[in-house]
Parts: C-alpha cells; structure tokens; sequence
C-alpha cells in the first residue's frame, strides 16, 4: 500500500458515491439500534429502491444526540430527522429532491455549534464496517506518511508539541509516555489500547471503537512505530459485543490491505494488533491490573514503579492509552502538533468527548473544546434540565469523580479545574442530576460499586470502602449520627491516602465532594431523619457489610 | 522440552472442540485463560467445576489459578442461566433514572433477589455494571436484547410473556 493506492481506493470511493444524487445515513448505534434502526434502514432501502432515485442508504456509527434516535441525516442537503420510525421511510424518500418532510426534520443546531469534531470527526459520516469508507475520509493517511516521511523521534515529538494528554481520565502528557516508552530499553515492546471503560456513564470509547474502529488502529500504528513495538494488545469489555465484532472486522481489513502485519507498506516496519475480551471487572481500566489480566490472571494492580513504560506486559516495556487517546493520534500527525495545540485551554489542549447522560434533555454524545464552560455544555448543548425540575449537580469522572453543584459551573473545563473541585475529567462520563436526586444516595451508590468492584489485594480500599458503605447506609436510613460522619471523614483521607491503586485513591471522591457542597443534605439526613430529595426510606433496618 | 500433550476432551460434546479450538489458536498459552474461560461461558452457558478442570489441565494453569480468574470475574458465572434473562443495568445514569426500583419490582415479582434463577429454571434476574447505553436510561436487557427507557410495567409484560410461554 503507497499513498497513491490510499488516494486511489479515496477516488473510486468518490466515484462510487458520485453515482448516487442522495446519501441517507442512518445511526445504528447502540442506543438507536435498540430503537429501531435496524428495520428503519430496511425500509429505507426498499422504498428508496421502489422510488427509482438514485439513493445510497448507509448505516453509520452514533450521530450524537441519543435521546433524539433513531436518527437518520440526508446528505447533501445534511437534512437531519429525529423519531424517526421504518414508517416514515416513505416520507423520507419522498422528500428527496424537494422539501425535506417537516414534521420530523430536527432542528439541533445549538447543540451542535458549540460542538468541534476531532475524535468524532466520521462519527455518522462512514460506515464502520467498510475500510474504503474511512480511508475516503483521510484514513491511513497518517500512518503512512509516519512511516515514509518521519522518523520515531519526530512522531514522539509532534505528539509532545501537540500538549495531548491521556484521555483516560489522569491526563498524563501522552508525549512525554511515548518519549519514556521509545527510551526505554528492550527488544520487544508492547502496545496496549485501554478500551475497558468501566465507568459506569461513561460510553464515548465504545462509539469510537464502534463507529470508527480503524481510527484507533491507526493511532496504535502510528505509537507502535514512534516506541519502536511490533505487537499491540486492544483490551475490550466483554460486555461490548458489537465493538469487538467491528474492531475484528477492522483488523481483518486492515490486514488485507498490508497496513498491518509484516513489511507495511514496503517498509522494514511489522505490528499486528490481537484483541483481548475484559470480564466484567472495573479495576482493570488501571493499567497494571489491565496489564495481569492480558497475562491471564486476575486483575490486580502492582505497586508503581516499576511503570509499564520500563516492565509491563510479560515484564516488556508497554505503552499503555486509552481508546480516545489513540483516536487523537491520526489527526495530530495529519494536521501538525501546533494544530492541536492552540484548541482547548492553557494547560488542556484539544477536543474532549462527554457522554452528557442523566437528567439531561439532549443526551448523547459530545465533543467540545477544552476549556468551554461547564454551564455551556449543560444549558446549550444539552438543553438543560427537563420536567421543570432544577439542577442540583453534575457528576464527572464515574466513581472516581466527584459532583459539582450549580455554583461552580461556569468553570471551564479542563484537567486541572475539575480536580481543583473535587473532581477528575475521568474518562468522560457526565451525569447530570436534578432535585429528584438525593446526593448522600448518590455518594452510597459510587462507595457500594467501589466496595464490590475493590479487587481486595490491600486492605484499606477492601474494608475501608466496606465501612464506609455501611456509614453511608446508616446515615441513608435515618440512623447515622455526627459520630459516623466524623468516623466517615476521617476513613475517606485514610483510603485516600494509603490505597494501593487509583481505585481505592480516588473511592472516597463522591463523598468527599458531596460532603464540601451538600453538607446541608448529609446534616438533614442525620439531625433530622429525613431525606429532602425523597429518595431515602427512613424506615429499613441497617445492613451491616462485615 | 518435552512435548505436551493436552488432555482428552470430556465429553463426545461437540462445544468442547469450539473449547478446544480456542487453546489451540494461542498454542496453549497460559495467558489464554480468559480467553478460554469467554468460550466455555459462550458454548455452555456457565463454567462448571469439569470445565474449569479441563481448561486448567489443559493450559498447564495451577486449578487454584482457574478458579481464582473464574471467580474475580463477573462476567462468569458457575451457575447455569435461566431460559431467559433479564439483565437490569445498575450504571450511574440508570441508576438516577430509577433502576434500583426496577431491580425491586422485578425481585417482588419473581420472588428471588437479583443474581438468582426461578426455581423452575425459567428466569434469571441479573444486574450489569452499565452496558454503554448511559443515553436511554434506565436499560434492560432481554434475553441480551437492549430495551431503552423501560418502565416497570413494560418489564413485568415482558416477564408476563415469558412465564406464559
């Protein structure tokens, strides 16, 4: 494969599509395949094909705006419908060509210009199962510049100048665990993708591997070259059934056409990339459990150092990203560091995808510059709260996170200003609660996932989290008293401090940040019996966790 | 070195071949495990004490070692599955949408606690730790089949269609 065969198969795919007057996308993402996209996009064909105009119906990854599903969008015209149901296939072909059919069009544009595609740049625009459809759009572009045009060094250095930081929630400067991987000394090196997005709320990796698997392909190429690795490691959730049915897709056409393997494109460069299937276990997302569970073995985390980067997997030195990090990579190498660089915010370069989930009107998926306030993502973008309720918080980075009140909104998002409140970016997930929520419920919620997800190997986060849960049900069920809220105060900076691993670091997080911003709700559990959200039943009896 | 030779399969069943062909894809290799363990679960339905045996035997894996990664998992279970399963999700944005009701209902109605089957083999209640579909919370699982914004009366109509059946 040379650039001009890349360009080729580009042209015919412009050629192919040239034929047809009319594209209809349609979402077959998870949440509007479970609304049925599937028998729309039947429809679709049969009657576009009765109709006799020249359409071509495409089945794409997910478009965004979930709540709005199934979503279908006509291009050229970029008409987008909401609702839309196989019955409405009709109406839809019809209005090819003349006025698009009103009742349905969809009118998102506050939602979506705010919004800067990088990550989810082909994110309804290509067929995730159709390798010509990515490389159409630029695909594979960069790796084979990389491997033609810049040394290792180079790639380390364009991704350093671009200030990208891991995007699986810590932020570490993704240059800088490149530089240390490339360094490091060893024959053999490993590549991992860290796609075990456990968080619950959290469903941005899944879409990419979903809808745009090869763009993570490339990304792992273009690091596997920069480190000097010829295997990579994708660890999935099991619970991702299509994901990983698309990424082998995507392996497998990737390898047909000699951009993975031995040789790539004519240069002394092999990688090949094998996907692991998770089983259901959070504390993998950290990456040495990540690492003992590729081995094999149960997935518990190791003291830090030794860091993957010097002995990782089988005692290699490993680079370890996350999906989204990866998903940068192409776009950084096509476009430059400096491109990259002057988005987002002075310390938080580039783009960050949200799931925006909860009590939310426009849920979904969305991608925003690094720095936007967090008022902008909840009241523009995601329309606000509905039902005329009010909102109480919102909750970032999964059990690892923490809530953010209305009082801190207008914040800008970065890596550092969400940890200033309390909280982490995390992986992405954004949960936006409303005055229906009762927020010691919620910190119970996150310490009851923290104590069974706990992989028990130290003991502060095995019991600690278990003592807290049982502190947070008493206070949840009107028998707590300031004595448990003291104890509960003082275990959180105990597990905060002496955990092992990130899990158990960052346990006590939900708690602590209720505790600094709804105090008030904690002392009307206590004082006064009673729960001001309604959520908590006063009466049941304690469950005690030994 | 000398040369190993795995294990006869247990049974004339034909799943163990599938099993089989698993470990033979990665040469054996210990660090096939999980892999292995994932095709047993998909072929039979659970893992049980024979299969976990087979597979540590045959992967040169301490049976200490299997039955550790069989049972830090969740995603493995070594009980066998109801003829249908209802799988609520329990994630964040489910849970804020009321899936803790749903779970309530479901066991009220079922008469078991979430992690069990019926008595009669009919039913299994689980719980998941989000399946990604965060946008149209609460979910459900039927039978793996992924029903958005479920309410309790929608769930307990499926329930009802099953235990007709």
């Amino acid at each position: 494969m040379t650039i001009e065969e890349l360009e080729q198969i580009a042209k015919s795919v412009q050629q192919e599509s040239a034929k047809y007057d009319y594209e209809v996308n349609v979402c077959m993402d998870l949440a509007c395949a479970s609304q049925g996209a599937g028998a729309l996009k039947d429809a679709l064909v049969k009657t576009a094909e009765a109709s006799g105009k020249k359409v071509l119906v495409r089945r794409t990854g997910c478009m965004g705006p979930c709540s709005h599903g199934p979503l279908v969008r006509v291009d050229p015209e970029e008409t987008l419908y909401h609702h839309v149901k196989a019955d409405k296939a009709e109406a839809i072909v019809d209005g090819l060509g003349g006025s698009p059919a009103p009742d349905f069009q969809c009118d998102l544009n506050d939602h979506f210009d705010k919004q800067v595609r990088v990550v989810l740049e082909n994110a309804g625009y290509i067929d995730p199962e159709k390798i010509d459809d990515y490389i159409a759009r630029d695909g594979y572009k960069a790796l084979l510049t990389v491997l033609n045009e810049m040394t290792p060094n180079g790639v380390v250095h364009r991704i350093t100048e671009s200030g990208l930081r891991g995007r699986g929630g810590g932020g570490y400067p993704t240059g800088l665990k490149w530089g240390t991987v490339a360094k490091a000394k060893g024959d053999v090196k490993y590549v991992v993708c860290n796609g075990d997005e456990g968080d619950p709320g959290a469903f941005m990796d899944r879409s990419v591997m979903e809808g745009d698997p090869h763009r993570v392909i490339e990304g792992m190429a273009i690091a596997a070259y920069a480190v000097g690795a010829s295997k990579g490691f994708i660890y999935v959730r099991a619970e991702y059934p299509v994901a990983v049915s698309r990424l082998t897709t995507a392996l497998r056409e990737a390898r047909r056409h000699g951009l993975l393997g031995n040789n790539i494109c004519n240069t002394p460069f092999n990688f090949d990339v094998e996907i692991r299937l998770g089983a259901g276990a959070f504390v993998c997302g950290e990456e040495t459990a990540l690492i003992a569970s590729i081995e094999g073995k149960r997935g518990t985390p190791k003291p830090r150092p030794p860091y993957p980067a010097s002995s990782g997997l089988w005692g290699k030195p490993t680079l370890i990203n996350n999906v989204e990090t990866y998903a940068n990579i192409a776009p950084i190498v096509r476009n430059g560091g400096k491109w990259f660089f002057n988005m987002g915010s002075e310390r938080s370069k580039g783009t960050k995808v949200f799931a925006l989930t909860g009590k939310i009107t426009n849920t979904g998926l969305v991608e925003v510059p690094m720095g936007i306030k967090l008022r902008e993502i909840i009241e523009v973008i995601g329309g606000g709260v509905p039902g005329g309720h009010k909102f109480k918080a919102v909750q970032t980075g999964g059990p690892s996170g923490g809530c953010i009140p209305e009082e801190m909104l207008d914040v800008g998002v970065s890596y550092d200003a969400l940890l200033k409140m309390g909280s982490i970016m995390g992986s992405g997930g954004m949960i936006v609660m409303d005055d229906t929520s009762c927020m010691v419920n919620v910190a119970r919620f996150f310490i009851e996932f923290c104590m069974t997800e706990s992989c028990g190997k130290c003991i502060p986060c095995r019991a600690g989290t278990a003592q807290m849960y049982t502190l947070l049900t008493r206070i949840c069920t009107g028998t707590g008293t300031m004595d448990d809220l003291a104890l509960l105060e003082s275990l959180c900076s105990t597990v905060k401090e002496t955990s092992l691993c990130g899990l158990g670091q960052t346990a006590p997080n939900p708690v602590l940040s209720t505790l600094k911003y709804f105090r008030n709700e904690y002392m009307e559990h206590i004082v006064h019996k009673r729960c001001p959200a309604g959520v908590c039943n006063m009466e049941t009896a304690v469950e005690v966790v030994a | 070195m000398s040369a190993f030779t795995p294990p006869p399969l247990p049974s004339e069943d034909k799943r163990w071949k599938i099993v089989n062909g698993t470990m033979r894809k990665s040469g054996y290799a210990r660090h096939a495990l999980i892999e292995t363990l994932h095709t047993v679960q998909s072929s039979f339905g659970f893992l049980d004490d024979d299969a976990i045996r087979f597979v540590a035997n045959s992967l040169r894996v301490p049976l200490s070692q299997a039955y550790g990664v069989a049972t830090f998992y969740h995603y493995f279970t070594l009980k066998p599955p109801g003829k249908h399963t209802v799988t609520v999700c329990a994630g964040t944005a489910c849970y804020i949408k009321g899936a803790d009701k749903l779970i309530a209902t479901a066991e009220k109605r079922l008469a078991i606690k979430q992690g069990q089957t019926t008595p009669n083999g009919e039913i299994s209640l689980m719980t998941a730790r989000c399946v990604g579909a965060c946008s149209r919370a609460p979910v459900v699982l039927c039978d793996g089949e992924v029903v958005g914004e479920m309410t309790g009366e929608l769930m307990l109509e499926q329930l009802e269609r099953w235990t007709v059946e």
